[in-house]
């Protein structure tokens, strides 16, 4: 059945039919809906769960990170300065192979202050060995949120599943939320096989030394290459029982056999396929949605983008004074297999809106030719004097 | 597909307004979609909120920049510049507060008034002005039934509060023209 759910709401419910035993966490905009509504599941006796609220997202983190080696299943979220202040405690969540798995409502860093929504905060997050999933709509949300307590349990990796701020957390919309039953026929009872066991006392993220901190790194890395098997398998499960998949690692649509194509993570996708039917006359795309980020899916990747002539990475982050961060890493992929010409758009920066005659002009900047790195929407006018 | 475009102040309940309007639209089986466009997070300032209507799936998550129709909760902020920009040709306007004729035939488009302030502060004793403006903007433009709204409201209130609000309903819906603004909504479907 449809539900009208703010995506926030439908998100809580979510997290909710998974059973977490412990979640803690730290309010901040555009998250607070997500745990204000976990809160007041758990205040109505609707989720047999410790909520406990904590004074920072570095103490949210690490309760979530005791928590879930003490045997209870944790879940946690935030966005922006709160996920750069969890950061810390993330490095030894993945570090440690603990399986936690937070919602990164995705906002614009500071500075300057911006509420709205990019992907810097989780860009910034990008070596800290966790599954980064991104979402491009609100039922993706809700079915990768189910999949990720079940692909961080079996492979005991943290997952970061990451939802659009506002434009997905605040849009209400109609959603099917599964039924508790076909959650608790999905996910197994949470078991961690390094759990704080006071009878057995074990220590964990004591002192490495160099003989093993490069077998440390080496089998954390091994263990998200594997999440490459894991991430669609999981999805393809899901699909079986609930009629519902996000795409695996990476998903085409538009027009499959187009020789140009725009690659995007998160909510503007859906912005662009509208756009595919607004302007009928705009040369055809291949969009490729790429659902997984870390793990990266260089071999999925190669596979969608296989026949391109050109490509646009169309991301919501960039790393000054480099360029686009997705694109650099799909361009290393492609790097020797047929590689086509990239343009490399940051998109949306700080909330900017992303219309549908986004289409239409990206796709008269690549008849125009030229590649690298650009800015979206860019007002030269509005730049200092130079430009900087 | 139909687009709104809603603009009060922060505390007018702007995102309850659209949340509802898609809501009621979406227990009635059509595809809705309703998001805010916050500007600063505090009580008084301008906020804008989006809500489409279809009847397919609704992907883009643009902003609407192109309303079919605007609601405005909060008659002064008719005449900030940008509030009335790029309402669709055969548009029209709900707004709260007392009619402006002069102002309001400079405007180009139908403008339907409605004293949602005040028949709230009458009904709910607050001056919440959205339910009152989302009965009669159902009214006017037929898309939904008025009972469509109490139902939409019945998860959100309970008892005393719900039964004000259903009769604020009645009252704000029997206050304009049923189905005057029809022909815009047919145009829009178009």
């Amino acid at each position: 059945m449809r539900l009208a759910l703010e995506g926030s709401q439908a998100l809580a419910r979510a997290v909710a039919l998974c059973r977490p035993q412990v979640v803690a966490a730290y309010p901040i905009t555009p998250q607070t809906h997500i745990v204000e509504n976990i809160a007041k599941l758990v205040a109505d006796g609707r989720l047999d769960c410790d909520f406990v609220s904590v004074e920072s997202e570095h103490s949210a983190a690490s309760v979530a990170l005791g928590a879930a080696c003490a045997g209870s299943r944790a879940y946690t979220a935030s966005s922006s300065q709160g996920i750069l202040l969890m950061s810390e405690v993330l490095f030894d969540i993945s570090g440690l192979r603990v399986p936690v798995v937070m919602t990164c409502a995705n906002r614009a860093v500071s500075g300057p202050l911006s509420i709205w929504n990019d992907h810097q905060d989780a860009m910034a997050l990008r070596d800290s060995g966790w599954i980064q999933l991104y979402c491009a709509d609100n039922q993706e949300a809700i079915d990768t949120t189910v999949q990720a307590f079940r692909i961080a349990e079996s492979l005991e990796l943290p997952v970061m599943v990451c939802v659009d701020g506002f434009a997905l957390t605040h849009t209400l919309e109609g959603l099917t939320l599964p039924s508790q039953e076909q959650v608790d026929a999905f996910l197994p009872a949470y078991a961690f096989s390094r759990g704080l066991d006071s009878s057995q006392p074990i220590s964990i993220g004591t002192l490495v030394s160099p003989d093993h901190f490069t077998e440390v790194r080496a089998s954390h890395h091994n263990a998200l290459l594997e999440a490459l098997v894991e991430i669609p398998a999981v999805d393809a499960l899901w699909q079986q029982m609930s009629g519902r998949g996000c795409g695996g690692l990476v998903e085409v649509r538009g027009d499959p056999e187009a020789r140009v194509g725009i690659l995007t993570l998160g909510s503007v996708l859906g912005t662009l396929e509208d756009a595919m039917d607004e302007y009928p006359d705009a040369p055809r795309a291949r969009l490729i949605k790429l659902r997984a980020f870390r793990p990266f899916p260089v071999e999925a990747l190669r596979q969608a983008c296989a026949g391109l002539e050109a490509l646009i990475v169309f991301e919501r982050a960039f790393s000054p004074g480099g360029g686009g961060i997705v694109a650099a890493e799909v361009q290393a992929a492609l790097y020797g297999h047929a590689m086509p010409r990239v343009l490399s758009y940051a998109a949306g920066l700080g909330g900017r809106d992303i219309g549908l005659d986004a289409y239409p002009r990206l796709m008269q900047a690549l008849e125009a030719g030229g590649e690298g790195f650009r800015f979206f929407d860019l007002k030269p006018d509005a730049l200092p004097e130079g430009g900087f | 597909m139909l687009e709104i475009r809603i603009h009060g102040r922060g505390g007018q309940g702007n995102v309850m307004a659209a949340y509802l309007l898609a809501s009621a639209a979406i227990d009635e089986g059509r595809e809705a979609q309703a998001f805010p466009a916050f500007g600063a997070e505090r009580r008084g300032a301008p906020v804008t909120a989006f809500v489409r209507i279809a009847d397919r799936p609704i992907r883009r998550r643009c902003q609407v920049l192109e309303p079919h129709f605007l609601i405005v909760q909060d008659p002064a902020l008719l005449h900030v510049p940008g509030v009335t920009a790029g309402l669709k040709p055969g548009g029209a306007i709900l707004s709260d507060g007392a009619p402006e004729p002069g102002f309001e035939a400079q405007l180009g488009c139908p403008v339907v008034r409605l004293p949602a302030t005040r028949l709230a502060v009458e009904h709910l004793g607050r001056p919440v002005p959205n339910t009152a403006l989302m009965a009669a903007f159902l009214t006017l433009t037929g898309i939904l039934p008025v009972e469509a709204l109490i139902r939409a409201l019945g998860p959100r209130f309970k008892g005393d509060v719900l039964a004000r609000n259903e009769r604020l309903i009645e009252a704000a819906a029997g206050q304009v023209e049923a189905g005057l603004w029809q022909e815009a909504v047919n145009a829009a479907r178009a």
